[in-house]
């Protein structure tokens, strides 16, 4: 039986770590290393799903080749496929007998092979799928209770909360820029606008027209030719120099 | 857009602002960035605030939206000016906090301080709106009283400023590319006129853009108008900026 007040050490620790600019594989190694305490479990890794569905092994507990391997094993077939898959749980596996080595031979070889005896799956849920698994690995025989259970799927929880903010920050910064750009472009073209406009003698109208149509004829973008107007109009003499 | 792990803060001024009044007919980005400053100007001990488009290397790009009965003239006044709190804020990339408008704040802002304080601010606390190195505008906090803000004020600041953010990104998540949401389109509108004027006094006078726009600022401040107006007469034919004096920026427009 898990204790509750380390549930509470993992939650304080973690909470730290959800700010603006964490990084967050240092973050789900923490999650590893929490859960893997927790759970008093030898090793604990986390796997997500990339963009093509495969799992990709993205960080563990300890720095270890052999917890690596294991982990890695399983993008074809083990307890994170399964439990990615299904969206739920895959626990109290005795990899000594034989319904583990039956379901994923590669894995189930491999893991008794480096001193495995238990493993336990739990998924990154979000919005009624998984987005990953977290894996518990044991040297030694190692059944999680249904109150055990719920625990560590708290922990996979928080990997999974971290996870989005991360993604969903990453998003915020790209449309940021985006409307940053949006603003100081808008901003050279009505500085061209208005250049252009003293120079012919025209509205800033027939301003925008003629630097449009110029644009387009050069195959050249608005913003950019805008830009080149206001500080280096010698790049566009055509536009630049009055008609007489 | 959504985080998942809702900050506290954040969901309580969500609540507020879900709260708020909305006026008849309004909906839009620019209606419920105003009733976001309403709502701050209610729940904080606030006079006035204002939401104003920064242009990265420019000024400002649009007064959003605003709350309390000067606080669009105090926007006005710092893009006007070319200085005060609001622009710091931008350029320094943090907030610009000033409990003392006119003691302290007017050795920082000679010219704004003053200006402002006879428009009766005693405090402004001005936050940047910005993800990493992108910024798009800050958040500016009025008080006629002086003194600082409490630090549950200070962080229910960060939060309005994260929040109005969060509001322009999920506009911009619609927009046309390249282009800043339609939503913005009148408030964009209304100041692009100065940089249409910036660009012909370049032309008048032969000078680049800086010089032109310190030209515009100076003719705003002798002749009592904001910039938005000198820029209008400029436009319309009625103001013409003479070759007066050399420019302060020996650099020539070409």
């Amino acid at each position: 039986m898990i204790a509750l007040d380390k549930l509470t050490d993992v939650f304080v620790a973690v909470a730290d770590t959800l700010v603006a600019d964490f990084d967050i594989i240092e973050f789900l190694e923490l999650v590893a290393e929490k859960a893997a305490t927790i759970s008093a479990a030898s090793a604990a890794g986390i796997v997500l799903g990339d963009p093509t569905g495969r799992l990709q092994f993205v960080a563990a507990s300890e720095q270890s080749v052999r917890l690596l391997e294991a982990l890695a094993v399983q993008s074809e077939s083990g307890p994170c496929q399964d439990c990615f898959h299904t969206g739920g749980p895959v626990v109290n596996t005795d990899l000594r007998d034989g319904e583990a080595h039956r379901r994923w031979p590669a894995f189930a070889a491999l893991a008794t092979s480096m001193g495995y005896q238990s493993v336990h799956a739990l998924p990154l849920r979000h919005q009624g799928t998984a987005i990953g698994a977290l894996t518990l690995l044991s040297v030694h025989a190692h059944p999680l209770e249904d109150a055990d259970v719920r625990v560590v799927q708290a922990v996979a929880d928080i990997a999974t909360i971290g996870i989005l903010q991360e993604r969903s920050i990453r998003a915020s910064g790209v449309l940021t820029e985006q409307l940053q750009y949006a603003l100081v472009s808008r901003i050279s073209i009505e500085q061209a606008k208005g250049i252009l406009s003293r120079i012919h003698g025209i509205s800033v109208d027939d301003a925008f027209t003629l630097l449009r149509s110029y644009a387009r004829g050069a195959g050249l973008g608005l913003s950019a030719v805008a830009t080149e107007v206001v500080n280096e109009p010698d790049r566009h003499p055509t536009l630049t120099r009055p008609r007489r | 857009m959504t985080t998942s792990r809702p900050d506290p803060a954040v969901a309580r001024i969500l609540l507020q602002l879900a709260d708020e009044p909305l006026p008849a007919g309004a909906d839009g980005l620019v209606s419920t960035l105003t009733r976001l400053c309403a709502a701050l100007v209610r729940h904080l001990p606030a006079s006035g605030s204002g939401i104003s488009l920064v242009g990265e290397g420019h000024g400002s790009a649009g007064i959003a939206a605003w709350a309390g009965p000067r606080s669009r003239s105090l926007e006005e006044l710092q893009f006007t000016l070319g200085e005060g709190p609001c622009l710091d804020a931008h350029a320094s990339r943090r907030p610009m906090l000033e409990p003392d408008l006119v003691g302290a704040g007017s050795h920082r802002w000679p010219i704004y301080g003053p200006r402002a304080a006879e428009l009766g601010v005693g405090a402004v606390f001005a936050f940047p709106l910005q993800i990493g190195s992108a910024r798009v505008g800050v958040l500016d906090i009025y008080r006629s009283q002086a003194g600082p803000l409490s630090a549950e004020a200070l962080a229910s600041g960060y939060g309005f400023a994260e929040v109005a953010l969060r509001l322009l990104l999920q506009e911009q998540a619609g927009a046309s590319e390249g282009r800043a949401p339609e939503g913005l389109d009148d408030v964009l509108a209304h100041r692009m006129e100065v940089y249409q004027a910036q660009g012909m006094v370049m032309v008048d006078l032969g000078v680049k853009p800086a010089e032109a726009m310190a030209r515009l600022r100076g003719h705003a401040f002798a002749a009592g108008q904001d910039i938005a107006a000198v820029a209008r007469d400029v436009i319309d034919g009625i103001l013409h900026l003479q070759r007066d004096h050399p420019p302060h920026d020996p650099g020539e427009y070409r």
